[in-house]
C-alpha cells in the first residue's frame, strides 16, 4: 500500500514536471518570441524604447522616460540644483540606483510611498510648493502659492513621469522666456504645440511632454 | 470637461468594452472546457506529458494533479533564481537569495506576484520571461481549471467526476490565454510598451551624459499579467512605469484585461450548469460591489484628504501625469478586487481611506470579480453562505442549483471562508508583537501597522500589491509572507475540489414552490449583503486600527 501511494505520487510528480517543462517551452520561449517578431517588424520604434533625437541626431532620451534638467552638482550641496533654462519635471523623490548587481549604474523606478500625513511628505511638499514660486516669479510676473498644481510639487509613481500639467508648463513660460531670452509669446506657443489633450476627449488627463518640449526649445533658441 | 467627468466616461467605456466581450468569451470558454476535441500541438503536448485528457478525475486525483503540478513549479521557479548567476541571457545578473528566491517562487506559483525585489535590476531576461512570465500564464491556468471543476460539479450528477486536470491546465493556456496575450501584446506595444531582448545599454540624455537602461520583453509580460489577474511588474514601478504602460489607452486596456476573464467565467458559469440567470445574478454582485468600491475611491481621491494632499492641492503623490486620479482610482479598485496587484499609482500614498478601500477589496476574498478562476470559485462558496442563511431564516434546507447544501457541504465553505482571515490576522497579530518587523515600516502610527497589515492581506489572498513602503526583504517577511501566500492559494482549492466532488455526487433535488430563487436580483442583493456582512464582522477591528484611524484623523 505505501509502496504504492509512493510511486502514483512519483507518477504524478513526473507528469507535473513533464507539463512544466512543455509549457514552458510553449509560454516562455515560443510565445515571447513570436511577439517580439511581429513587435519589431511592426512598431520597430516603439518596442525598443521610443527614443527621439535632437536636431543634430543625437539621442536624448526616450519620450516615455522623465529625466532630471539639473546643473551639475556643487561641492557642498546634497542634490543638485534644477537648470532653469529648462522647462522642470515633477520630483521624483522616490527614485533610487541599483542596490545590487553594482556593476552596472541602473535608474530604480519607483514611489516615495510617503502616507499624507507622513512628516517628510508634509514637508517636501511645502519645500517644492515654495521654490516653484520663488523660482519661477519674474520681475514682471508674480506666482501665487495657489497657482501651483498639484503635479508640481507631488513625485509621481515610477519617478519617471515623461509629463507635467500644461497648468505646470504654463506656470514656467515666463521664467523660461526670460532666461532664454525669448517671447513670452513664443514660448507660450511652443507649450500650446506640446499640448497633448484627452484621448478622444476622455481618456486620461492633459500633458506637457518635458523632453519633446525642451528638445523643441532647444532648437528654438539655437537655431 | 472635469476631471470626474472624464473619470466616468472612462468608467463608461471600460464598462462598455466588457459588456461586449461578456458573451463571446463566456460562450467560448465554456465550449473549451466542454470540447471533446483536442487539436494537434494540444495531443502533443498530452503525448508529452505522459496523460490521457479524457480520463475522468474525482476530485482526489484532480487536486493531486493541481498539487504536484504547482509544487513542481515552485520548486524549478527557486532553482531557476537560484542559478541564475550562470544562466546565459541573464544580462550578467547575480543568483538570488534563498529567502528571496523562494518568496518569489511562491508568489508567482501562487498567483500571487508579491515581490520584494527589484525587477530591473535583480532578474534577468531568462527568469523573467522563461520563468515568472511561464508561472502568470500556468498559475492563472490552475485557477480556472479549479474553478470550471467546482462548476461541473454543481453540473453534473450521481458521479464523482470532475474533469481532466492536465486537459483544463493545457486549454486553458493555448486556447485561452495565448491567443488573447498575443492580440494584447501588440496593441501594448502599439501603444508604446518595449519589446526587445537587449543587453544593459547606454541611453544619451538630454542634459549630455547617458543612463544605462534594461530592455526586455516587457509588453509580452505585461499583457498576461494582467489578463491572468497576476500583477508582478517587469520594473519596480509596475504598470506605473511608462515602458508597462505607457499612456492613457494602455492604462484602460490593461484595466479591461484585468477584469475581462473574471467576469466573463460567470457567463461560462451559466452556460455550463444550464441556466445563464444563474450566471447574471453572479455577475451582478460582483458588478454591484465593484462599481461601489470605484465610485468611492474616485470620491475620496478627488477629495484629496490628508495633510501633504491639501498642500498640494490634489492626491498626486505615487500617481503619474498621464493616468490622473480617475484613471489610477479605476486601475486600483480593479487591481484590489481581483487577485492581481499590478498598480499604476502607489497605494500607500492614497489618501486614508483610499488605502481602506484598497485594502477591504481584496479582504472581501477577492471575488468582485476577483482572479481569474478564483473569483468565480470564490464567489461560489459566498453564494453558498448566503443560501445557507437564507435557509436558516426560513427553516428549510438549503439547495443551490439543484444541489442540497448539507452539514458536509456547508463545512467546506466555512473552512474556505476561515483560511485567509485567520492567515491574515495570525500574521500580522504576530508581525506587531515582535520586536523587529516593525523596523521595516516607511511611515509610523496607523499608517505604519496598515503596511503590514497591507503586506499579509495581500501574500494570505494572492493578490501582491503593497503599500510598499514596507521594506519587505527581510528574511522574516519573505518567508512568513511566502507561507502566506502558499497556503492562501492552495488550502482554499483543497476544499474547493472536495466540496465539488461532493456535489458531483449528489442527484439533483427537483425544484418546488419552496426553492430560493437564487437567478433573481433578490438573490444578489442577499449575496452582497452577505459578503459585505462576513468580511465586516472579520476585519473591522484590523481596519479600525489602520486605514480607519488615518482617514478620519485626516
Amino acid at each position: 500500500m505505501t509502496n504504492n501511494s509512493v510511486s502514483s505520487t512519483a507518477r504524478v510528480l513526473g507528469a507535473g514536471l513533464r507539463a512544466l517543462l512543455v509549457l514552458t517551452l510553449v509560454c516562455g520561449v515560443l510565445y515571447p518570441l513570436a511577439v517580439t517578431g511581429v513587435a519589431q517588424a511592426l512598431f520597430n520604434d516603439k518596442a525598443n524604447g521610443s527614443e527621439i533625437k535632437d536636431s543634430g541626431g543625437r539621442v536624448v532620451g526616450s519620450s516615455l522616460i522623465g529625466q532630471r534638467y539639473d546643473l551639475p552638482l556643487k561641492d557642498g550641496e546634497e542634490s543638485p540644483a534644477p537648470d532653469l533654462k529648462w522647462f522642470q519635471p515633477r520630483p521624483s523623490n522616490g527614485l533610487g540606483s541599483n542596490s545590487v548587481n553594482t556593476q552596472y549604474s541602473l535608474i530604480l523606478s519607483g514611489a516615495t510611498n510617503r502616507s499624507g500625513d507622513n512628516k517628510e511628505l508634509v514637508q517636501w511638499v511645502t519645500d517644492a510648493k515654495a521654490a516653484v514660486v520663488k523660482d519661477n516669479s519674474t520681475p514682471t510676473y508674480k506666482v501665487k502659492p495657489a497657482d501651483v498644481p498639484a503635479d508640481a510639487v507631488t513625485s509621481s509613481g515610477s519617478g519617471l513621469d515623461p509629463d507635467i500639467s500644461p497648468a505646470y508648463a504654463e506656470l514656467q513660460v515666463h521664467r523660461v522666456a526670460e532666461k532664454n531670452n525669448l517671447d513670452v509669446k513664443e514660448v507660450e506657443d511652443l507649450v500650446a504645440d506640446h499640448t497633448t489633450g484627452r484621448l478622444l476627449g476622455f481618456m486620461g488627463e492633459p500633458r506637457v511632454n518635458v523632453l519633446e518640449l525642451n528638445t523643441a526649445l532647444r532648437n528654438l533658441t539655437q537655431g | 470637461m472635469s476631471p470626474q467627468v472624464a473619470g466616468l466616461l472612462q468608467l463608461t467605456a471600460l464598462i462598455a468594452a466588457l459588456a461586449l466581450a461578456y458573451r463571446p468569451l463566456g460562450d467560448y470558454m465554456a465550449r473549451v472546457y466542454s470540447s471533446e476535441k483536442n487539436y494537434r500541438p494540444e495531443k502533443w503536448i498530452y503525448k508529452a506529458i505522459g496523460a490521457n485528457p479524457t480520463a475522468e478525475m474525482r476530485w482526489p486525483a484532480y487536486l493531486r494533479g493541481v498539487l504536484a503540478f504547482s509544487a513542481v513549479s515552485v520548486l524549478f521557479l527557486y532553482l531557476m533564481q537560484r542559478v541564475q548567476g550562470s544562466l546565459p541571457g541573464s544580462l550578467g545578473f547575480s543568483s538570488i537569495d534563498p529567502d528571496q528566491a523562494f518568496n518569489t517562487a511562491a508568489s508567482f506559483v501562487a498567483n500571487t506576484n508579491w515581490q520584494s525585489y527589484y525587477g530591473e535590476q535583480a532578474m534577468g531576461h531568462v527568469v523573467q520571461t522563461g520563468g515568472l512570465a511561464v508561472q502568470n500564464f500556468l498559475s492563472a491556468a490552475v485557477g480556472m481549471a479549479v474553478a470550471v471543476a467546482l462548476v461541473r460539479g454543481f453540473a453534473r450528477s450521481r458521479t464523482g467526476e470532475l474533469g481532466n486536470f492536465w486537459a483544463d491546465l493545457v486549454r486553458g493556456t493555448v486556447r485561452i490565454l495565448i491567443p488573447i496575450s498575443v492580440i494584447g501584446a501588440i496593441i501594448l506595444v502599439a501603444c508604446g510598451a518595449i519589446q526587445n531582448f537587449s543587453g544593459i545599454h547606454q541611453v544619451g540624455q538630454f542634459m549630455g551624459g547617458t543612463q544605462e537602461w534594461n530592455g526586455g520583453g516587457v509588453a509580452s509580460q505585461e499583457v498576461i499579467k494582467e489578463l491572468g489577474t497576476n500583477g508582478g511588474g517587469y520594473f519596480n514601478a509596475n504598470s506605473a512605469h511608462p515602458f508597462e504602460n505607457p499612456n492613457p489607452l494602455s492604462n484602460l486596456f490593461e484595466i479591461f484585461l484585468i477584469l475581462l476573464i473574471p467576469f466573463a467565467l460567470t457567463r461560462t458559469f451559466g452556460r455550463m450548469v444550464g441556466s445563464l440567470k444563474q450566471g447574471y445574478a453572479i455577475l451582478g454582485a460582483m458588478a454591484v460591489i465593484w462599481i461601489g468600491f470605484t465610485a468611492l475611491m474616485m470620491w475620496t481621491e478627488f477629495a484629496h484628504r490628508g495633510p501633504a494632499f491639501e498642500i498640494a492641492g490634489g492626491a498626486m503623490e505615487g500617481k503619474e501625469t498621464r493616468f490622473g486620479i480617475a484613471g489610477s482610482s479605476i486601475f486600483a479598485v480593479a487591481t484590489t478586487l481581483t487577485s492581481t496587484g499590478a498598480v499604476n499609482s502607489f497605494h500607500s500614498s492614497y489618501t486614508g481611506f483610499g488605502g481602506g478601500i484598497t485594502m477591504l477589496g481584496m479582504q472581501l476574498g477577492e471575488i468582485a470579480p476577483g482572479g481569474v478562476g478564483s473569483g468565480l470559485y470564490g464567489m461560489l462558496i459566498m453564494a453558498i453562505i448566503a443560501v445557507f442563511i437564507a435557509g436558516l431564516m426560513v427553516g428549510r434546507t438549503p439547495e443551490y442549483l439543484g444541489k442540497k447544501i448539507g452539514t458536509r457541504q456547508i463545512k467546506l465553505a466555512a473552512c474556505y471562508i476561515l483560511v485567509t482571515p485567520a492567515l491574515v490576522l495570525g500574521f500580522t497579530a504576530v508581525a506587531m508583537a515582535l520586536p523587529t518587523p516593525a523596523d521595516s515600516m516607511t511611515n509610523s502610527g496607523a499608517h505604519g501597522f496598515s503596511e503590514i497589515l497591507y503586506a499579509y492581506t495581500s501574500g494570505a489572498n494572492n493578490n501582491g500589491s503593497a503599500f510598499a513602503g514596507l521594506n519587505a526583504d527581510t528574511q522574516w517577511f519573505n518567508t512568513t509572507i511566502g507561507i502566506a501566500m502558499l497556503l492562501g492559494r492552495f488550502l482554499p482549492m483543497v476544499f474547493v475540489l472536495a466540496l465539488a466532488g461532493s456535489l458531483a455526487e449528489q442527484k439533483p433535488v427537483p425544484e418546488t414552490a419552496g426553492t430560493l430563487r437564487t437567478d433573481k436580483p433578490l438573490y444578489a442583493g442577499l449575496l452582497v449583503g452577505t459578503i459585505l456582512i462576513i468580511t465586516g464582522l472579520t476585519y473591522f477591528p484590523a481596519l479600525a486600527l489602520g486605514p480607519l484611524a488615518e482617514g478620519l484623523a485626516s
